[in-house]
């Protein structure tokens, strides 16, 4: 079963084409990198995936629901989490929790032997009463990733997670990412890490708001004969006419 | 030369360390990186360099000038460019330009050789409203006005986080030019790669500086004795790689995994592993690289 569908998808905003016709799948479990230079329209096709923005033409699914008449569903059985936004600051950890499970209308009673097997598994319990702005970056990503997915979603998607991290806390997020796929969630993921892209099953580049490429990390290396993901994405790059 | 003497600096009361005891000195001429996290303490030291934050203790010399009693001249010798885009947004890149010209006093036309190369690509939309740009657009923007008036030193606070690695690239080779020119630049960046570009780097952590020096320095004399693992992908085998009783530190470095062992015994550990259903791993005994070493340190002070 796919987590993900689309067909020609494409949303323009006057005369300009930020995404043309992407057509593409993601298989249930999958971790798919979602990769592009900055303008190359990720962040437009990502919101088209969420059901936050409507597309011009073209169709798909997400999680089993039409991305044109479904939005509303689709918002409900995805998660979402991105660098820059996904917690409150001003609220406490346990907070933070009850808040987004509200948000995705888990039952009460069970929201809160949720929370609290959320804040044991992550170690937080004597932290939960306490602002999460007191608590260090690394923290707060595996905080902000375990509540994105706490209302159980097919799939998650991620907008650049990694940013501004240590490398070591980079690569424990990475651990968590895997077991979750491992247990059945579709993770979606944008990065700037090209290391990162090594750890997808599968990517796609996009170039001018169309995906130029799209396969496992060792197809595409091969396919344009570099040793790392960084050269795929450096030759892809610089055929891009678009400036930003 | 740029001076920094034991630096201390807290927040919020003394509660966040921000700085502790932050010693580099910096030659004319020389790119130097400041490696780190968020959180490491890179703006704070950014900032008292460029005189607009007071340490609690410590010094800053800006060349001949103490970055506190004599903060107008170093403001008048620095270009800085702060993480967060800090350009009039209403006014157009033409606007803009000249208004950081007019406020340093400087000739656009006597410094354009300075920017020529930045400018040449904003010129097309020279009327558009600063805010209107995008992203890396802005960036160059910034950068034209941090050095319109041609700074003896630029002091640049993550000019590349959240770019790709295509326009990262561009914008490195930009600061080598400026390099060749003669400008000392400071530059701060969470990118480990991009620490090989700098004559040196300080890796920097909670405030401290785990350690510093040119890139090869730091990596030829870290001692570290790793090897890679073609990893196929596998999350299995670094799970399994985890429980084998001589294993130090073993992370993923895309398509293969960087091990570094006890006892350097690399026979034992692929016997091990072939027992337990990964036969016939392919490995090689690599150089450290700035990450492998960054993540070593941290380790030790963990």
């Amino acid at each position: 079963m796919n987590a993900i569908e689309v067909y020609n998808l494409t949303k323009t905003f006057g005369s300009f084409t930020a995404v043309d016709h992407i057509s593409f799948h993601v298989t249930k479990g999958e971790v798919f990198g979602f990769l592009g230079a900055n303008g190359a329209g990720k962040t437009t096709a990502m919101r088209m995936l969420c059901g936050l923005l409507e597309p011009t033409s073209g169709e798909g699914k997400v999680a089993g629901y039409e991305i044109n008449t479904e939005s509303e569903e689709i918002k409900k059985h995805i998660g979402y989490m991105s660098q820059k936004f996904s917690l409150y600051n001003n609220l406490t950890i346990r907070e933070n929790i009850r808040f987004y499970g509200g948000l995705y209308d888990i039952p009460k009673k069970e929201l809160k032997q949720k929370t609290d097997e959320l804040l044991e598994r992550l170690g937080l319990t004597t932290y939960a009463d306490k602002l999460v702005e007191s608590l260090p970056l690394g923290w707060k990503q595996k905080l902000a990733f375990s509540v994105a997915i706490q209302h159980n979603p097919e799939i998650v998607f991620l907008d650049e997670p990694t940013g501004g991290v240590d490398p070591i806390t980079r690569r424990q997020f990475w651990d968590m990412i895997y077991e979750s796929a491992h247990n059945g969630l579709t993770v979606f993921v944008t990065t700037h890490y090209m290391d990162e892209a090594e750890y997808c099953h599968r990517v796609s580049i996009m170039v001018d708001g169309k995906i130029a490429a799209l396969g496992t990390p060792n197809e595409l290396k091969k396919l344009y004969e570099t040793e790392n993901m960084d050269g795929v994405f450096r030759k892809l790059a610089r055929s891009a006419k678009r400036n930003e | 030369m740029i001076g920094i003497s034991n630096l201390h600096k807290s927040y919020d009361k003394g509660k966040v360390k921000a700085l502790n005891a932050i010693s580099i000195s910096i030659k004319q001429g020389e790119l130097f990186g400041l490696i780190g996290p968020d959180g490491a303490g890179k703006t704070s030291l950014i900032r008292i360099i460029a005189s607009l934050v007071i340490p609690d203790s410590g010094s800053v010399k800006v060349f001949e000038y103490d970055a506190q009693k004599e903060y107008q001249k170093v403001r008048n010798i620095i270009g800085y460019m702060p993480g967060r885009f800090s350009l009039y947004q209403d006014l157009s890149v033409e606007e803009n330009l000249t208004f950081f010209a007019n406020v340093f006093k400087a000739d656009i036309n006597r410094n354009y050789h300075l920017i020529k190369d930045l400018y040449d690509q904003l010129a097309p939309f020279k009327d558009r409203r600063a805010g209107k740009l995008s992203g890396g657009m802005k960036q160059k923007l910034a950068l034209c006005c941090a050095l319109v008036h041609e700074p003896k030193l630029l002091l640049l606070d993550e000019p590349t986080t959240g770019v790709d690695p295509v326009s990262r690239n561009e914008f490195w080779s930009m600061l080598l030019k400026l390099k060749k020119r003669g400008i000392t630049i400071i530059v701060s960046t969470p990118y480990m790669d991009e620490a090989s570009l700098c004559d040196r780097v300080a890796l920097m952590q909670s405030g401290q500086i785990l350690d510093m020096g040119t890139p090869a320095e730091i990596c030829n004399l870290s001692g570290l004795v790793l090897y890679a693992i073609d990893s196929n992908q596998s999350f299995h085998l670094m799970q399994t790689i985890k429980e084998y009783k001589n294993i130090n530190t073993c992370f993923a470095f895309g398509s293969s995994l960087h091990i570094n062992l006890k006892d350097n015994d690399i026979d034992a550990l692929l016997s091990f592993l072939s027992a337990r259903g990964f036969p016939g791993l392919e490995y090689s005994k690599i150089n450290a690289g700035i990450e492998d070493v960054f993540m070593e340190k941290l380790n030790q002070v963990v």
